[in-house]
Formats: structure tokens, C-alpha cells, sequence
């Protein structure tokens, strides 16, 4: 077990990457396309590329359509940044707009603010399903980040003792 | 555009593009509802074809035609629905509001 921690801790950064962009609803196909580009260098299946897009469109819909309310102004702004550590593949998607005043109600399945848009509600449901590991911080006028992991490939989690 | 969308008797068939996405949802709900409210449509056939990609948004394009046609007894369907659609539409549960057929 100790060993396992202390793997984690010691998991190095293998690459990483940084992007901004406007809120608007055209950048979300690029986000998630970037994503996925970013992420072949782990050898992913088609499996996991698809889990992959999926929650970051997911993330970033989310950001655009409810951190910004639809507004699409200059200072609207989404950062996303990929790292990766070994055969894991962390996303944080951030926006500075209106934030989530209760996190786990959001989280809920079907809960959603914006029925009216057709909106189903899974979102958040979706990036749990998809990804490893999910964590939302937000703040009420701050803005929210979504923190995403999962393992990629077939290498085993553990790093192999060379 | 024009060709995806298609009324045959009783049937608004939908011709999905390969992503969808919030961004081409928003065009697709307000098209298919045009065709439901001026075409008097009951049913609504989900052509997913050539869809590679979908995230929730393409779930609540579903569910929103679903609650417009079901006060009227209509079914919505869903066709060459590969994997991955399948999985998103039976983890969102709507396999249970949605005829999957092969």
C-alpha cells in the first residue's frame, strides 16, 4: 500500500499543454479534437479517445453555456490544460463566470438550470462515467474548475521497475 | 442540411451529423421542431449513421422531441446507432423512451 502511494507521488510529468479561448459554442469541436490529439501519444483505443472527447465536451459545453450564460464577450474565456504523468491524463477546463452555488446538486443526474435549452442534465454524470477521477471547485461569482483523470493505454498503472 | 431532415407518412427522419455536439444541437432541435409542428409528424426516426461523436447535448435533443411528440402518442426511434451511441443512450436511460433498433 505505501508503495503504491509513494508511486503516485512520484509519477513524473511526461508532457503537458496549455489553451485559452473564447466561450463561444464553435470551440467546443476544437477543444475536444485538441484533447484527443494531445492524448495519442499515450496510445489510446478508440475507447478511450471517444470517453475522452466526450467529457471534455461535457466540460467545456458546461463552461460556455452556464459559466458565461451564452454571453460571448472578449473577456469570456475558457482555459484548458492537459498534463500528463506516466499513462494518466489530466484535463482542467476553468472558466472565470458565474459558478455553481451547489456543486453536488449539479452533480446529480438530470439535474439541470437550463431545461428550457434541451439541456439533459448528465453532463457532470457523463465526465464521471467517462473519465477516473472528477473534481469540481467552484465559487459563486469566481468561476469553476473541473479537474478530470484517466488512466490511458494498456501499460499497467503502476510504473513498471526498469 | 436540407436533405437530413425527411417526412415519410407518419415519420420525421432525422439524418444526425457525425458529431454532436451543443454547438450543432442547438440548429437541430429547432429545425426538427419546425418540421413536428408544420408537418403534423408523430413519430421522429433518429438516423445515427454517420454519427461518430455525441455527447449529452444529443441526449437532450432526444428527450426535448420526445416530450413534444409523446403528448400525441408518438415514438421516437433510433437507428444505426453504433457502441458508443448505444452505451450513451443506456447510461443516460433513455433506451427506456427510445425504440433502439438495428
Amino acid at each position: 500500500m505505501i508503495e503504491i502511494v509513494s508511486m503516485k507521488q512520484d509519477r513524473q510529468v511526461k508532457n503537458e499543454m496549455k489553451m485559452e479561448f473564447r466561450a463561444v459554442s464553435a470551440n467546443e469541436s476544437f477543444a475536444r479534437t485538441a484533447v484527443a490529439a494531445f492524448v495519442t501519444q499515450l496510445n489510446p483505443t478508440l475507447e478511450e479517445i471517444s470517453d475522452i472527447k466526450t467529457a471534455v465536451s461535457e466540460a467545456v459545453t458546461n463552461a460556455i453555456i452556464h459559466g458565461y450564460e451564452g454571453e460571448d464577450g472578449e473577456e469570456c474565456k475558457v482555459w484548458l490544460s492537459c498534463v500528463i504523468r506516466n499513462d494518466v491524463l489530466e484535463v482542467e477546463i476553468r472558466d472565470t463566470g458565474v459558478g455553481i452555488e451547489n456543486v453536488d446538486k449539479a452533480m446529480e443526474p438530470l439535474f439541470t438550470t437550463k431545461p428550457q435549452l434541451d439541456r439533459s442534465g448528465m453532463g457532470f454524470a457523463f465526465m464521471e462515467a467517462f473519465m477516473d477521477d472528477l473534481e469540481v471547485i467552484s465559487e459563486v461569482g469566481q468561476g469553476t474548475v473541473v479537474r478530470m483523470q484517466k488512466k490511458v493505454g494498456t501499460t499497467s498503472w503502476i510504473m513498471r521497475e526498469d | 442540411m436540407e436533405d437530413d431532415f425527411k417526412v415519410i407518412d407518419n415519420y420525421l427522419m432525422i439524418r444526425l451529423p457525425d458529431e454532436i455536439d451543443h454547438h450543432k444541437s442547438v440548429d437541430i432541435s429547432k429545425k426538427a421542431d419546425q418540421y413536428i409542428m408544420n408537418e403534423k409528424v408523430g413519430n421522429v426516426v433518429f438516423d445515427f449513421e454517420r454519427t461518430t461523436f455525441m455527447d449529452s447535448s444529443g441526449i437532450g435533443i432526444i428527450v426535448g422531441r420526445y416530450k413534444k411528440i409523446s403528448c400525441f402518442g408518438g415514438k421516437v426511434y433510433a437507428i444505426n446507432a453504433d457502441n458508443r451511441i448505444r452505451r450513451i443512450l443506456l447510461l443516460s436511460g433513455l433506451h427506456k423512451i427510445v425504440e433502439i433498433m438495428d
